[in-house]
């Protein structure tokens, strides 16, 4: 029998619907599929122990003849930063440990109507600041490519979940490159929807006027249909936009015809110079390029002079909105409290923040607080929304001359656990492609794109759509993975070391 | 706590020019909350609502939960706006004004800073003796109540010495309108009554537009007092003290003349005032000092990533222009006119909060004398007795009609009383009453005919006097006459007959 | 830094104040740099994609339970959350 583990959402999804394997046999896969690797992946920070229990519940509801959606039965990994009322929702932080939620976050309770069947909670850098889940409260996760390397962050667990083979989607939330860089890293795809195109509501904030939420999957496809399970608009959320949206299944299903390429002009951007990447990663990424160009693509040079001020403006205004963000963090409601005998609550809430929260989420809070305060608004915070604005600019000439803009989706395979943990700023650098697109709205995916010659690490493609594009993303990501899994005979990911001496 | 030095008012008056200036909070009556569906505790159905049983996930910061504003507390400011003389933002904006305190559910307040709905303003305020006054609005803006504090283990119930404090979130996200005055000079040593006439003027005009209950007593209504004082003749503002939350217009009058009191008995003796917060302690009639200026106070003010622009067109504010009631002081002026109410007759009526009740009265058919003298003389004595607002005691309309029966001369007025009586316990309409309790006048000469010919029978010494011309011995007849009638008969009509009688 | 502690609510030992310190000069002499481009003519954009007048009816919807609102907490007495003595006052 085929391993179910294997499958994409889509295939599985097929399978499910006319019946020749169950949501039950599908999800036990992916749970035996934990069990045998996340000692090593660590991936999962709970396991849902009611899987089965709403696997078996879709299966009754196919059984009795009811109309399902198209992912009805398929298993789904989330990331921690999402709330759910029956799992625990942490967000990576020793101060939310054992939180239970007594609401769905949007995202959640759409994928529930739509049947999809939660498997558990993923890692994630606590609070979702960081680049390589290293910043995660309950250990790092590892890359299924290399277990001593990064898996990215922050949302790793849920691209190493895929990529690991544990389950065949995810959820994820991008902030600066929070799915887009794991994506990359581990060979997997990941999508950041134009900001307001998904639902906030219920994720755990860390930037509101950044934080997006998105689909992590190993195919295009598997994103644009998860992708149109948890978008559109929700009253929830003020910043959810109103579109009427394609769907983005049907447009990855267009975009694997191949045709959308020809005549397609792809804006490569002068001022990141192939020079800032590693050499395996820009080899990767002039590779994808040219396979673009035989099919018809045309290569188009953009200048966006502001870019480079992206990652101080982000610095600036993600810890900023993250510094009031998680304010509420402070032992009343919920969450941890630290007791100090005698003290005033003033005491007990600066106790509870000292020891509840990593170093990395003190740096930041600190570093907002600092970008806030009376006298330096209008230098940094101020400063900062006015780059926003320049960057938006730069966004705007440049699709008035290109469909897309292509960028390599982060300057270096993955690293080594522990390389960068100790130097702040050489992490933050790591977000220099991911960034603009936060800082802007706009749409962005990233796409495997091959192997660095020198690690043999995957790199992966990032491509840029105007705001509200998000349909020409899954056509151009389907139709660039199209090309490139057929010429390299297979999917990236069957290249991948196997774990914990499993079989083929 | 030590005792404060007080200077004569007088005399701090020579010496000093007392500046004011107000911030007076003004919740909204709207169904739900400011940012959430919750029921609003401040809208009338929802007085007694036990703790946190009206709070949703953003009204007590839960993880992932997201404010949406609520369009009709939108509109309420708008209109309140108008109402102040205000100027409405073409586009205003949300804050967020951070600080960390047990009672905010997120450890910050959603307020307006830099861009308020509505600035620049006036409201006209009457004086008791009639003189108009015009304050200086500087701004009118949106905001969400916090929390509300329970002090437990202290002497007071409050906060110092407390061992521990409960919250309840109910009251956190109420909507909220702050207005806040530009400095107030002149008004002398009529400052602290000028005080009370503001906030009335503010009661007065929110009640008339029908956007909040208005009942000070129970915080709907809260004013912030701030007093300085300059030395005759010095350009320079002195430094100014705080005084909040002042419930009730007469506390709001001691208040003010006691910092002035206070600070001019300091400054005279050489001292500086410190520019803090003051508590009013309404038992002893003193203020205490609370929270002195720091750098604490950095509240890191920045736009409210969460939410959106508000930008009401210029065909709404219109509309809602249109729709604004008359100005309460217009209104009282009018209406004192159109009643012929002496200065001291209509005070009675606007001071005691009826002329609402007394207007509906006169319009159900009452003369204005006869209106008022009920409102003002026997349901506000029964009103007082039984600690319960006049106009909840019976309508308008069932008072017109007992007043009917007064000038049909079915009731006399100590009827009357009785009668007023059984509408307040709910026994019916007047005439019901006088139905049932059988107290109607007796109208039937033939009846006290026979009652007077009885009684002047029994007092033949009676019928001499009267008949020598001793007119004023007939007392004793009528007074026969109304004991055995029980009091239901028209004394006058008695007296007639009895000299009729005596005469024949 | 000890008033930014404050400020955040997080008590920092004196190791953290030193580190701290160290580390927050270099990140923000990196991203000073903002400051270069930002000119007076030039507005700040603060959410990315401009939407204006998002509004709800004003319709009363569910509420927690107290037993949901008071699942997590961390001291709970009489239906509210309970908290040490608060120094200080109310803003
Ligand atoms: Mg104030
Ligand atoms: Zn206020």
């Amino acid at each position: 029998m085929t391993d179910l583990t294997r499958l994409s959402a889509a295939d599985l999804a097929a399978k499910l619907a006319a019946r020749e394997v169950s949501s039950v046999e599908a999800t036990q896969a992916h749970l035996d599929r934990i069990a045998a690797v996340d000692a090593d992946i660590h991936a999962f920070l709970h396991v849902n122990a009611g899987a089965l229990d709403a696997a078996a519940e879709i299966d009754r509801r196919r059984a009795a003849g009811e109309q399902l959606g198209e992912l009805a039965g398929v298993p789904l990994a989330i990331k921690d930063v999402l709330v759910t009322t029956d799992m625990p929702s942490t967000s990576g932080s020793r101060i939310l440990e054992g939180y239970m939620s007594p609401y769905d976050a949007t995202v959640v309770a759409r994928s529930r109507a739509a049947g999809l069947v939660p498997l558990g909670k993923t890692n994630m850098d606590e609070f979702a600041m960081g680049s390589s889940t290293e910043h995660s409260a309950y250990g790092a996760t590892h890359n299924p490519w290399d277990l001593d390397r990064i898996p990215g962050g922050s949302g790793g667990g849920s691209a190493a979940a895929v990529a690991a083979f544990e389950a065949p989607l995810a959820l994820g939330s991008d902030t600066g490159g929070s799915i887009r860089q794991p994506a990359h890293v581990t060979g997997t795809v990941g999508v950041k929807p134009t900001y307001g195109a998904v639902s906030r509501y219920g994720a755990i904030a860390l930037a509101s006027s950044l934080d997006q939420v998105g689909p992590v999957t190993r195919t295009v496809l598997d994103a644009g249909l998860l992708h149109d399970v948890i978008g559109g608009h929700d009253p929830h959320d003020s910043t959810s936009l109103e579109e009427a949206w394609p769907s983005f299944a049907a447009a990855a299903r267009e975009g694997a015809r191949g045709d959308v390429l020809k005549g397609l002009k792809v804006g490569v951007i002068r001022e990141l110079p192939d020079a800032g990447f590693q050499q395996g990663v820009a080899e990767s990424f002039r590779a994808a390029l040219a396979a673009m160009e035989a099919q018809g693509a045309e290569i188009v040079e953009i200048s966006a002079p502001h870019f480079e001020y992206g990652v101080a403006a982000y610095y600036l205004i993600l810890p900023a909105e993250a510094s009031s963000n998680l304010a509420k963090f402070d032992s009343v409601r919920f969450g941890m409290r630290v007791d100090v005998p005698g003290g005033t609550v003033e005491d007990v809430m600066a106790a509870t923040r000292d020891a509840g929260f990593g170093d990395e989420v003190k740096r930041r809070v600190i570093l907002g607080t600092y970008a806030l305060s009376a006298g330096y608004y209008d230098a940094y915070y101020g400063s900062a929304q006015k780059v926003r604005t320049l960057i938006q600019r730069d966004f705007d000439e440049a699709f008035a001359q290109v469909d897309v803009i292509a960028t390599p989706s982060a300057p270096t395979t993955a690293f080594r656990l522990g390389e960068k943990i100790d130097d702040p700023m050489q992490m933050y650098l790591n977000d220099v492609t991911t960034i603009p697109a936060n800082l802007a709205g706009v749409p962005g995916i990233s796409v495997p794109s091959g192997l660095a010659a020198e690690d043999g690490l995957p790199v992966g493609i990032q491509f840029l759509a105007p705001l509200r594009q998000d349909a020409r993303l899954y056509r151009v990501g389907a139709a660039v993975e199209a090309l490139l899994v057929d010429g390299w005979g297979g999917p990236l990911l069957d290249r991948a070391p196997l774990l914990n001496g499993e079989a083929r | 706590m030590a005792k404060d030095a007080l200077m004569d008012f007088d005399e701090a008056l020579e010496l000093f020019e007392p500046v004011l200036g107000f911030e007076v909070h003004v919740e909204l009556n709207t169904e739900t909350k400011m940012f959430s569906a919750a029921p609003n505790p401040a809208h009338e159905s929802n007085h007694d609502a036990a703790p946190n049983t009206l709070v949703a996930p953003v009204d007590m910061g839960l993880p992932g939960a997201l404010p949406v504003v609520n369009a009709q507390a939108v509109r309420s400011s708008i209109s309140l706006g108008l109402a102040l003389g205000c100027s409405i933002a073409p586009s205003s904006r949300f804050a967020r004004k951070n600080y960390f305190y047990p009672d905010l559910g997120k450890n910050y307040q959603i307020s307006q800073y830099d861009e308020p709905i509505a600035f620049e303003g006036q409201v006209e305020v009457e004086l008791e003796d009639g003189t108009l006054v015009q304050i200086p609005i500087e701004r009118a803006h949106m905001e969400e109540d916090a929390g509300k504090l329970t002090h437990v283990g202290g002497a007071t119930g409050r906060i110092q010495g407390a061992e521990y404090s409960l919250v309840d979130y109910n009251r956190a996200g109420v909507p909220l309108v702050e207005i806040v005055t530009k400095p107030i000079f002149g008004a002398e040593g009529r400052a602290p009554e000028l005080a009370a006439a503001y906030v009335r003027a503010i009661r007065d005009i929110v009640i008339a537009l029908g956007i909040s209950e208005a009942r000070m007593e129970r915080g709907n209504l809260r004013c912030d007092a701030n007093v300085s004082l300059r030395p005759r003749g010095q350009e320079k503002l002195g430094t100014r003290t705080e005084t909040k939350n002042v419930n009730s217009m007469r506390s709001v009058q001691r208040a003010v003349r006691y910092e002035i009191q206070r600070q001019a008995a300091i400054l005279a003796a050489g001292g500086s005032i410190t520019q803090e917060t003051r508590h009013w302690h309404e038992d002893t009639g003193t203020t205490s000092p609370g929270r002195p200026k720091s750098d604490a106070d950095d509240y890191r003010y920045f736009p409210e990533p969460d939410l959106l622009p508000v930008a009401p067109s210029g065909a709404l504010v219109e509309e809602l222009r249109a729709a604004l009631p008359e100005q309460p002081v217009a209104r009282r002026r009018r209406l004192k006119g159109e009643w012929g109410f002496t200065d001291l007759e209509f005070q009675d009526v606007a001071n005691g909060g009826l002329v609402d009740v007394v207007e509906a009265t006169i319009a159900a058919g009452a003369a204005p004398a006869a209106a008022r003298k009920w409102w003002t003389g026997e349901i506000t004595r029964i009103a007082n007795l039984q600690e319960l607002e006049a106009s909840d005691l019976v309508s308008p309309e069932a008072v017109a009609q007992l007043q009917a029966l007064v000038d049909a001369g079915t009731l006399t007025d100590k009827l009357a009383r009785q009668v007023l009586e059984g509408m307040i316990a709910d026994e019916g309409t007047p005439q019901e009453i006088v139905d049932a309790r059988g107290l109607a006048v007796v109208s039937d000469d033939g009846a006290l005919i026979a009652a007077i010919d009885e009684a002047l029978a029994a007092q033949p010494d009676v019928l001499e006097k009267i008949r020598d011309g001793k007119v004023q011995a007939a007392g004793a007849v009528i007074g026969a006459v109304m004991k055995a009638m029980k009091g239901q008969a028209d004394a006058a009509r008695v007296r007639e007959l009895v000299l009729e009688r005596a005469a024949q | 830094m000890r008033h930014l502690g404050v400020l955040a609510r997080i008590q920092l030992s004196d190791a953290e104040v030193e580190r701290l310190t160290g580390q927050l000069d270099s990140i923000v002499s990196n991203i000073a740099k903002v400051s270069e481009v930002a000119t007076a003519d030039v507005v700040a954009t603060s959410h990315p994609v401009a939407l204006e007048n998002v509004f709800r009816p004003d319709v009363p919807g569910a509420v927690l339970t107290v037993a949901q609102a008071l699942q997590n907490a961390p001291d709970a007495d009489d239906d509210r959350f309970r908290v040490t003595a608060i120094l200080g006052e109310e803003q």
